[in-house]
């Protein structure tokens, strides 16, 4: 749609300032798409440990957290981009620790590799909780993590006790921490 | 100063349109494809001998069993057996599969159309191995990931969409499988039955655009 700027001059100029800021907002969010960061933690974990759950024993990280936002990422270590996000969980995990965030990591990793899940956290130093899933009826379960969901990896759910958000998609830690913030 | 007024207001709107065609880039595209119902396009992709390989080709076919799998994805690997088992068991019935890598090689280079070469000739793949150039196909289709499965009738009015998802209910063990949704579907069209579960899910690699 063409704005008649003759007529409406005022309404016109208005309607430019208007495109203006959006075109300046838009520009801001493509920029912040291709920063790359990578945290690498000081701390020593001592034991690689993670509880292995079936559907059923996943669905109280889905459904009750105590903490006050629960964040919650479907990955496993043969998922490339899931990798490459991880630390963006972890860097969440520990900056907003203070605020009662807390997330969990749900590897989908094989049953008969498990030893790669074990050895990906004890390399790679991981913080945040790391919950397996075996279960391999994953029609049944796809549908009750969220209606939406196709199935691809990576995903993360959002939620606090009032709002719950499912993002099916990879996150930069900047599109990361701006989803967190609407939950803070 | 009007005509530099008009100017600036097309500058703005090509450059909000530019936004506009990339908000709706790959992130975004997944969910806006056939349903069950709808009738595929025609596909024009080359196969891994260099032949290009369209439904149309295949005259005597009933339907085709379109599956989005790749060479790198764990899932896929996991169900090559289970694809070339299924194609062998179709083929004959009329359902030959149609396998296309949606993968862009720039982001995943173990998909390149090389390196798919290798891969069919490694497992012999008795099927047509197509390499989605450009990433053109698998966003009509609204595939999101692989594998993903799309199962299509001819009808009179085109290839009909019958059923979306996995190929069973355990993509990642063949032999934990106890419901095998692709061929029930399958079996059910050449039966002249409608197909029970039309749509399932399963957990898969994204697509990478």
């Amino acid at each position: 749609m063409l704005i008649e700027p003759i007529e409406q001059k005022p309404y016109y100029t208005f309607v430019m300032m208007k495109y203006y800021i959006l075109v300046g907002v838009l520009i801001l969010m493509g920029c912040k798409g291709g920063k790359e960061e990578v945290i690498t933690s000081t701390k020593m974990s001592s034991q690689v440990s993670f509880e292995t759950v079936d559907y059923e024993g996943l669905e109280e990280y889905l459904e009750t957290s105590n903490a006050t936002v629960q964040v919650v990422n479907f990955w496993a270590t043969w998922c490339q981009p899931c990798v490459k996000e991880l630390p963006y969980f972890e860097k969440v995990n520990t900056l907003y620790a203070d605020q009662d965030v807390d997330v969990i990591l749900v590897s989908l990793d094989f049953p008969d590799h498990i030893e790669r899940l074990s050895r990906f956290i004890e390399k790679h130093n991981i913080q945040s909780e790391v919950v397996f899933l075996d279960d391999g009826d994953a029609n049944n379960w796809i549908p009750k993590v969220d209606v939406s969901w196709s199935g691809a990896i990576p995903a993360t759910i959002i939620y606090t006790k009032e709002k719950r958000s499912f993002y099916e998609r990879s996150f930069t830690y900047d599109e990361l921490e701006k989803e967190l913030k609407l939950f803070l | 100063m009007k005509t530099l007024k008009i100017l600036t207001a097309l500058a703005v709107v090509v450059i909000l349109s530019a936004f506009v065609v990339k908000s709706m880039g790959p992130k975004g595209i997944g969910s806006n494809g056939y349903g069950v119902g709808d009738m595929a396009d025609d596909i024009h992709l080359k196969n891994i001998d260099g032949q290009f390989v369209s439904f149309s080709d295949y005259t005597s076919a009933k339907g085709f069993i379109v599956i989005f799998t790749c060479n790198t994805c764990p899932f896929s690997v996991a169900n090559e057996d289970r694809i070339i088992a299924l194609d062998t068991k179709y083929k004959n019935l009329g359902y030959p599969v149609i396998a296309i890598n949606p993968n862009n090689p720039d982001v995943k280079p173990g998909d390149s159309f090389e390196a798919m070469k290798v891969r069919a000739k490694e497992k012999g793949f008795t099927f047509p191995y197509l390499f989605d150039e450009g990433q053109q196909v698998y966003p009509k289709y609204g595939a999101t990931k692989t594998p993903h499965v799309y199962l299509l009738q001819k009808t009179d009015k085109g290839n009909e969409v019958k059923y979306i998802g996995a190929i069973d209910d355990n993509s990642r063990s063949a032999n934990a499988v106890k419901v095998r949704y692709l061929e029930n579907a399958v079996d059910a069209l050449l039966s002249g039955k409608s197909v029970e579960v039309t749509e399932t899910k399963a957990i898969g690699c994204s697509i990478k655009a």
